[in-house]
């Protein structure tokens, strides 16, 4: 008996003597990143060893402002991602509710759509989507370009399906008997009930606009149409530019992002690991 | 169940106008478009053009060396980094869960801008802590962005520590989803913990280890950002760029259209050939 406990307190403390390592070597870089945010420059690029924050972090914030128009960034970088929040969650959980709720012809080759994009690599798209929007459509530079051809995602679809094929269907059908129509059911009746899940798929969702690069930095580049992280990209690189300015842009970037992580954990992983379980 | 096509259609219409807009047409588009010289007006129909210039091309070969290079070394450190922290993390002797738990999955929500430039100021040469560390504990400093190997290094470095966490996660809901008493059997039975690990946990979670490991690979083939940022438009030299940075500078620095998009099927081509490959090995045993 003895020897299994002391087998047990062993055991933990070899985890601990693991884990505690890896997890400072994990955080030291977003730790790094708070401090340089609050070191003026001549503090970043001296030679000494600084691993604790100073005060420099609202004057920081100025010389970002001056290099770039950083708070208008963030001000179309929040616009946008809010908006596509909403549109997204309600595209992906209307087609979600198709695929679980009703028997259709084609539905083999929507999932079979659906399923496919996943493994695409993103690049097969990216250049038509470039010369049809900026081109054809002439609206580079615009919320439309930033909004509308993300909205196309497989992963939330699957979540959604999962999600609404897990509810019973009594209740669904006892309101079709009743002569309910059925967007009524879906809007009244299946999304209040999803509003967890509806949570998890939001916060996924807003993430990957607010952080979305590679496509905002092709359509939007125009200085006064630039996210947030196209606006902080173009800084890094330049020779005349407050590197505290970046880190102070860096933590606004992702600090309230990491706020939001803490508060709602549960919803995140869960939206995260629905990616994989089928 | 009866068929409801017209309802089902009405939910499924705003969703499949934007996959066939965005989506359906940009996928056969980009594939006709590999056909044609695009850097004449009007474009014109060159089968070979772009195909012909793409193997016969140094710098195609080298992007693809690189990406390779990083996916051959990052994937399979970061998976297994992954399955480490998961199984550590589920362990019932874990106290202060949810600081580890923070310490691990933080990074899920940092931009790609945002840790690049971090990551960049930590491995500067002369200012950056890590050189810094280095030297105070009397090892030389690393010129990490003048030279190949170690700028290869940061990248790695660079996308482990964004991607481990989100891994883990996926992994840690497998492990979840493993009955407990699998293991209250195999205790009793006087089977070792370790042992327990490699012919328990391993074998049932083998099908999520392989989902993550293709998208990782999918995700990395196509990586962009961190070459971009961290080593200078895949600085020194070419030495980091990857598939998707030629890309980007044949398509929209000099924008030849036909060209990037050879490379773009050339992704899509190794990304279907890694599905295939995740299909046989989670193939149901007959």
């Amino acid at each position: 008996m003895s020897s299994r406990s002391s087998s047990k307190l062993g055991r933990s403390i070899a985890l601990h003597l693991v884990l505690t390592p890896l997890a400072l070597i994990w955080l030291f870089p977003l730790w790094m990143m708070a401090v340089f945010s609050t070191m003026p420059d001549r503090g970043i690029f001296s030679p000494s060893i600084e691993l604790l924050p100073h005060g420099n972090f609202l004057d920081n914030v100025n010389n970002l402002q001056r290099d770039t128009n950083f708070i208008g960034a963030i001000g179309i970088s929040v616009s946008v991602a809010v908006t596509y929040t909403f549109l997204s969650v309600l595209l992906t959980s209307m087609a979600g509710w198709a695929l679980a709720r009703y028997q259709f012809v084609g539905k083999g080759v929507v999932v079979a759509i659906i399923l496919g994009t996943i493994t695409l690599p993103y690049a097969v798209v990216l250049i038509p989507q470039f010369i049809m929007v900026a081109r054809d459509f002439k609206l580079a530079n615009t919320w439309v370009a930033l909004i509308v051809p993300p909205l196309f995602n497989s992963l939330g679809v699957l979540f959604m399906r999962q999600s609404f094929s897990m509810m019973p269907t009594d209740l669904f059908d006892a309101a079709r008997v009743e002569g309910v129509k059925e967007w009524r059911i879906f809007l009244f009746v299946a999304l209040p009930l999803a509003r967890p899940m509806l949570a998890a798929l939001a916060i996924i969702l807003f993430l990957s606009s607010w952080n979305n690069y590679l496509w905002p930095l092709l359509i939007n580049s125009k200085p006064g149409a630039m996210t947030a992280p196209v606006a902080l990209g173009t800084l890094i690189g330049l020779t005349k530019v407050s590197w505290g300015g970046i880190m102070a842009g860096a933590v606004m970037l992702t600090v309230p992002m990491l706020v939001v992580f803490v508060l709602l954990q549960r919803h995140f992983v869960a939206g995260i690991a629905a990616g994989a379980i089928k | 169940m009866r068929y409801q096509n017209a309802t089902a259609y009405r939910f499924l219409a705003p969703y499949l106008l934007i996959f066939s807009i965005f989506w359906l047409w940009p996928i056969i588009s980009s594939f006709l478009i590999s056909f044609q010289a695009t850097r004449t007006v009007p474009w014109r129909f060159a089968p070979t053009f772009n195909w012909g210039r793409l193997i016969g091309d140094p710098a195609f070969f080298n992007a693809l060396k690189n990406t390779l290079l990083i996916l051959v070394i990052q994937v399979p450190v970061m998976i297994t980094l992954a399955i480490v922290m998961a199984v550590l993390l589920n362990s019932p002797l874990l106290k202060a869960r949810g600081l580890f738990r923070f310490a691990f999955f933080a990074p899920v929500v940092v931009g790609e801008v945002a840790y690049s430039a971090v990551f960049r100021l930590m491995f500067n040469l002369d200012y950056g802590i890590i050189n810094k560390l280095l030297n105070s504990v009397g090892l030389p400093r690393i010129d990490w962005f003048s030279n190949v190997t170690p700028a290869m290094g940061v990248i790695m470095i660079a996308v482990t520590w964004r991607w481990a966490g989100y891994n883990a996660i996926i992994l840690l809901a497998g492990l979840q989803s493993i009955p407990q008493d699998v293991y209250e059997a195999a205790t009793l039975d006087r089977v070792s913990k370790f042992k327990q690990f490699f012919y328990i946990t391993l074998p049932l979670l083998k099908p999520i280890i392989v989902f993550c490991a293709v998208l990782s690979i999918i995700g990395t083939m196509q990586l962009f950002t961190e070459p971009f940022l961290i080593t200078e438009r895949g600085g020194p030299g070419g030495g980091t760029e990857t598939l998707g940075l030629l890309l980007y500078r044949q398509g929209f620095r000099s924008l030849n259209f036909g060209y990037a998009s050879a490379i773009a099927y050339t992704m899509a081509g190794l990304a279907i050939a890694i599905s295939l490959v995740q299909l046989w090995l989670t193939r149901d045993p007959k």
